[in-house]
């Protein structure tokens, strides 16, 4: 880690007179090469110290986000919740350390840390929530499902004759797109939940997904260009 | 003038311009929210990003998590 541009650069500078230059605040960026990337990748009571106050803050985004999350799902505060956050804060600290020499300076430090223990968080709520609930072996209710939605008198005559165009087009996508275009958009299936019972993971799901619906408007626009 | 797309019609068909990936999102993430909290052009630094948010609803919470996050850290000092 200390091969860190910054870090080789800070090591190197020999200690000089103050200049005007150090009546300036430091900009956020040599804060993080001070503040937390240097002690980091280092060893020894500083870096223990980074390491206890980098988690206590990722404990801190790590329940915001838990807190967030399970009161969109509806979920009651419980010791399970409280685990969550503590076991999201430990993953994201895990994957900060794996890629402290990946951090290409977008942001501030701990805002990057954030994402980390946000991200690790509502994967976890999500999973906790669907954790006791079955998906459809194939996706053939969740079109039944749709084409009842397009006959719906509760939705305009304008959405329910889009739908019922949808309904027709999907069952010309390829059954994997079909099975994960309706799961996600129809069922409400959380990406990541599908993600782990599929064996998959988020990224290749969503490029799945983005496929069937390019596949799907293209489908429709011949069907306006051709009807 | 035209209604609005309806929720379940907007999740089957997904945003129609370039959109990045959810990997891409995601390492894009942190830049993105604090260039949007500074009132910079977020979208000119990761074009796609913006449609991305629009067709993904994981990303688009972590997004809108992270964005709020950081704001109330702003608010207390602790994002420094």
């Amino acid at each position: 880690m200390s091969d860190l541009p910054g870090i080789r650069a800070a090591q190197q500078a020999a200690p000089a007179a103050p200049s005007a230059t150090d009546l300036v605040p430091p900009s956020p960026r040599q804060d993080d090469d001070a503040r937390w990337l240097t002690p980091l990748a280092s060893s020894g009571p500083a870096h223990d110290r980074a390491v206890r106050e980098l988690h206590l803050l990722l404990l801190r985004a790590s329940t915001f986000e838990v807190r967030r999350r399970s009161a969109a799902l509806g979920l009651s505060a419980s010791s399970e919740l409280d685990d969550i956050a503590n076991q999201a804060a430990d993953d994201a600290l895990l994957a900060i350390m794996s890629r402290l020499d990946r951090f290409e300076r977008r942001s501030k430090f701990t805002t990057w840390a954030y994402k980390f223990a946000i991200h690790s968080a509502g994967v976890a709520v999500r999973r906790h929530a669907w954790r006791n609930r079955d998906l459809s072996p194939d996706s053939s209710e969740s079109l039944e499902h749709l084409t009842r939605l397009s006959d719906d008198p509760g939705e305009a005559a304008e959405t329910r004759e889009l739908l019922a165009r949808i309904a027709t087009a999907i069952t010309r996508l390829t059954a994997h797109q079909r099975d994960v275009l309706l799961a996600l958009a129809v069922d409400g299936v959380p990406i990541d939940v599908l993600a782990d019972r599929l064996s998959s993971n988020r990224n290749a799901l969503y490029k799945t997904l983005h496929d069937a619906r390019a596949r799907l408007r293209g489908l429709l626009d011949d069907e306006e260009t051709t009807g | 003038m035209t209604s609005p797309t309806p929720p379940l019609v907007a999740a089957l068909l997904g945003p129609a311009g370039p959109e990045i990936g959810c990997d891409e999102c995601f390492e894009r993430l942190d830049g993105y929210v604090e260039l949007e909290i500074a009132g910079a052009d977020a979208e000119a630094s990761t074009p796609g990003m913006r449609a991305h948010l629009d067709g993904c609803p994981a990303c688009s919470e972590e997004h809108q998590s992270l964005h709020a996050f950081v704001l109330t850290s702003n608010e207390e000092g602790d994002n420094a």
